[in-house]
């Protein structure tokens, strides 16, 4: 199986301000040294509190800022050392899905022009059969993109964030959280939605979650963050089943909690 | 009703008028503005002259209708001039970051350090006291501020998801300025747009009252106040009727735009679900 995303000794510190005149503050290590790769058609998870660095390094992969030290390959390619216009060519094939569904659609934008935008940037025709079918295959009606977000549930409108995302045909999905401020049935519907596309498209996914119940139930490999660092690394089963780490233990024993009150409630 | 309401609804119906008595006058007034009559002079309000007339026997109506024009277009374009330029000088600050951004918003901070009222001195003495000096002199101030209300606005929309996406999708960081801050930000600039009409009228006003404005015979408010103030203790209603008319145009934009500001607010116009 072909690596389709390598993340290499990956760091990002953030400067802080100065509490003193001559001392200089130590910055913060978002992210540090972190090295991971996921390959086509494959899910990796990662996991960490909040404060992590899981978003950080989510937002290096989209290349929304670079790493001061390290590099991202995407198909072999370092994304942060392409000129704009390459990286313009190369974005339709990695997307990205974020957490909120009432702020990742332009409230003054209709769905068609939402879930079309990408092929536009990319500079092809927004086929209007293409985005109906893409609405289809995320569980909507083509018939919905002359709507307006407003007139869509917390759900449907990750389902439409889900269709921009998919609708060039990535071979990449980064969902940052991506049903964290869903309910739990709504839940269940998408983390399948994103399991039935994976299946028909071969995506890669890298799912980032502080909520490992979510994880176990979609991710091949897991990655658990802490304050930047690897805490551990490794197949999903594996590292659930038996977490060799106190950190991932504590966090399974908060999911599994959680899942209890979900239950009894 | 609310207060805002009561704000809103009173600054739209004065707006209307005037624009309405503005639009009228372009078409008819009682009398010619221009037309002098030695016999006529100081009319009290009658059938004949609603308001009566001034030293030179002119109606006074029919100035203040045709004055009415000449202050709402000095406003628009110079609101309108000043407005776009500075939107889009706010919003390439806001676009681009860094030093572009300071750059940009040090020199606002230049514009706004420039009183309108010495710039249009400046361009009088420069190039001679007109209209198009004091249009240009209102435009001026007016970049600064839709500057900085543009690049604070769109600071804001550039943190929200929906323009990540569209980083994320490809977009260029100029489709993202016009595709979504600009569009999201509108309701801002409108608000703004409203107040600076407020604003505007009035400079032009002060600024024909100094003989730095509109030029005779072209009619005026500001000069109108200014050609009575001597006469004050003769007839004072010729001030008055002008100082009147200031007064409602101002009060009509500030309050339209206060309200418009209240209603637009995010967090009033709609509750988050």
């Amino acid at each position: 199986m072909s690596v389709l995303l390598d993340i290499r000794g990956v760091t990002r510190r953030y400067p802080r301000p100065r509490k003193r005149l001559f001392q200089e503050e130590a910055p913060l290590v978002a992210v540090d040294n972190v090295s991971v790769q996921i390959a086509q058609g494959r899910t990796l998870g990662i996991v960490g509190e909040s404060g992590s660095g899981k978003s950080t390094l989510a937002r290096m992969v989209m290349a929304f800022e670079a790493p001061d030290a390290g590099e991202v390959l995407f198909e072999g390619k370092n994304i942060h050392a392409l000129t704009r216009r390459e990286l313009q060519a190369l974005r339709p094939e990695f997307q990205m899905i974020f957490q909120d569904p009432f702020g990742s659609l332009d409230p003054r934008r209709s769905v068609g022009w939402s879930v079309a935008q990408p092929l536009r940037a990319a500079g092809r025709t927004a086929d209007p059969a293409l985005i109906a079918r893409t609405l289809e295959q995320v569980g909507l009606r083509a018939a919905d993109v002359d709507r307006f977000p407003h007139q869509f549930s917390g759900g449907q409108r990750q389902r439409i964030a889900i269709a921009r995302a998919i609708v060039t045909r990535p071979k990449l999905l980064v969902a940052d959280e991506a049903v964290s401020a869903l309910d739990v049935s709504v839940r269940a519907q998408i983390l399948n939605l994103l399991m039935d596309l994976q299946e028909e498209m071969g995506l890669g996914i890298l799912f980032i979650s502080h909520d490992l119940a979510v994880v176990s139930s979609l991710c091949d490999d897991l990655l658990v963050l802490r304050n930047g660092v690897v805490v551990e690394q490794g197949s999903a089963a594996g590292i659930l089943n038996a977490p060799g780490h106190e950190y991932t233990h504590t966090l399974l024993t908060a999911a599994r909690l959680e899942l209890q009150g979900e239950g009894a409630a | 009703m609310t207060t805002r309401a009561i704000n809103l609804r009173i600054g739209a119906f004065l707006v209307i008028v005037l624009s309405a008595v503005a639009l009228l006058s372009l078409v008819w007034t009682p009398y010619d503005h221009t037309m002098l009559s030695v016999t006529e002079k100081f009319r009290p309000t009658s059938a004949a002259h609603w308001l009566g007339t001034d030293q030179l026997g002119r109606d006074v109506l029919s100035l203040l209708m045709a004055a009415s024009v000449n202050s709402l277009a000095v406003a628009f374009i110079a609101v309108g001039v000043g407005g776009a330029i500075g939107t889009a000088l706010g919003l390439t600050a806001s676009a681009c970051g860094g030093w572009v951004e300071t750059a940009i918003m040090r020199l606002a901070d230049l514009g706004f350090a420039f009183p309108a009222l010495l710039f249009a001195i400046m361009l009088a003495a420069a190039f001679g006291p007109s209209l198009s000096n004091a249009i240009l002199a209102i435009a001026f101030i007016n970049v600064p501020i839709f500057a900085r209300v543009a690049r604070g606005a769109a600071n804001q929309i550039w943190t929200r998801d929906y323009v990540l996406a569209g980083r994320a999708a490809g977009a260029s960081q100029f489709s993202l300025t016009v595709e979504h801050v600009l569009p999201n930000i509108s309701a801002a600039l409108i608000v703004q747009a409203t107040i600076e009409f407020a604003v505007a009228i009035l400079a032009e006003a002060a600024l024909s009252y100094l003989g730095l404005g509109a030029q005779p015979p072209m009619p005026s408010w500001g000069r109108m106040l200014n050609e009575a103030q001597t006469l004050m203790y003769l007839a004072p209603q010729l001030a008055i009727y002008p100082g009147l008319c200031i007064i409602a145009a101002v009060l009509g934009f500030g309050l339209l735009g206060d309200g418009l500001r209240d209603v637009s607010d995010p967090r009033l116009a709609r509750g988050r679900a």
